[in-house]
């Protein structure tokens, strides 16, 4: 059980910030849902800054990349990526195409990079 | 995007009328769209940045149901993987969670009818996310009102046993490949959340936070405060607001 989960304070670490934090916000939507406007300028704005916290986190794994993706240069970190994002446009936002593309061309730079 | 053909029951069929078998439907609804294979994907990256971070198999497998929602888990890892205080991960992911919310609100007056209490939603409440509640908007009409809550305990315990055999296979795939495709596995994350965001954007405040979030980040991250991505978060999703405030009023 120890070697598997790992401590309990790493599953109470999980509980407080990870489980309590969105388990919140599910619930408060269950219990007071009733009288927000999906439109209202509050949620408008909670939805912006949900989504840049999100993009900071894409942000965070592509400049400070974790394990292996540390062996991969900066540059080609980027341009997969930005190629990922330029064959979802082409492709009518296909995310299965873009994935595909991003990868592909990381793979490929890498590979030609010996 | 590709749709596989829905192959759903008519509405008046004598399938729909054990809840047992509304579940099973919800079980088998997983095929029906590609956002399953988007999903795998993000929890083979989950799984594999949760390795590199040095987190146990269980401890992510844990988090994966418990959570159960990608973006969190992702900050949850990044976070505390990369030395921040439990508070700080803490309020890094609970702001991240707000968008819960608004799908939470939106999506559960679909399920009730006059006889639903609120503890019948518990579990379904949890399951949602933003893979769950756009399949939610795109099924419910094929599903009869009072089995919509059995549907969707089906398809949330479907989609979610999908991500815990992803999140292993990530997992395992970062402890055993060569460094090469670990990196390639790591590099879906990103990817599959950027696409995922862009495809979501509904209006010009959302693009903006989206921009702006990509590109303060790495200014913020110069001055290594521990909460950077909270700082470039607001900050970020602020000024788009306001762009889209001022549109307006113009």
């Amino acid at each position: 059980m120890s070697d598997f989960i790992g401590d309990w304070h790493a599953l109470l670490v999980l509980v407080v910030a990870g489980f309590l934090p969105n388990e919140v916000w599910r619930m408060l939507g269950l219990w007071f849902g009733g009288g927000v406007d999906e439109g209202s300028e509050l949620l408008v704005w909670v939805r912006a800054v949900a989504t840049a916290i999100l993009a900071g986190v894409i942000a965070q794994i592509l400049v400070l990349p974790p394990g292996s993706l540390a062996s991969i240069p900066d540059w080609l970190r980027y341009g997969a990526v930005a190629a990922g994002f330029a064959v979802f446009m082409l492709t009518r936002r296909s995310i299965f195409a873009g994935v595909v593309g991003g990868e592909a061309v990381m793979l490929g730079g890498k590979w030609w990079l010996g | 995007m590709v749709r596989w053909p829905l192959a759903l029951p008519p509405l008046d069929s004598t399938s729909w009328q054990s809840p047992l078998r509304a579940f099973a439907w919800g079980v088998r609804s997983v095929a029906s769209t590609v956002l399953t294979l988007v999903l795998f994907a993000t929890y083979l990256g989950i799984g594999a940045l949760a390795h590199d971070s040095h987190f146990s198999l269980g401890w992510v497998l844990t988090s994966t149901a418990l959570v159960w929602a990608g973006p969190a888990q992702i900050i949850l890892i990044s976070t505390l993987g990369s030395g921040a205080t439990v508070v700080q991960a803490a309020i890094a992911v609970t702001v991240s969670a707000i968008r819960l919310f608004p799908m939470v609100v939106s999506v559960l007056p679909m399920m009730r009818t006059p006889q639903t209490k609120r503890r019948h939603l518990v579990l379904a409440t949890h399951f949602i996310a933003v893979t769950l509640w756009v399949e939610c908007f795109r099924l419910f009409p094929h599903v009869p009102r009072e089995r919509r809550i059995a549907f969707t305990h089906g398809l949330g315990s479907g989609l979610c046993a999908v991500c815990l055999v992803a999140t292993t296979l990530g997992y395992g795939l970062a402890a055993n490949l060569p460094p090469l495709l670990g990196a390639a596995i790591l590099l879906l994350t990103p990817l599959a959340f950027l696409l995922s965001t862009a495809r979501n954007c509904r209006q010009l405040s959302d693009v903006l936070a989206l921009v702006l979030g990509l590109a303060l980040f790495p200014l913020v991250s110069l001055l290594q405060t521990g909460v950077d991505i909270l700082i470039s978060g607001i900050s970020a999703g602020t000024i788009a607001y306001g762009v889209h405030r001022w549109r307006e009023r113009r």
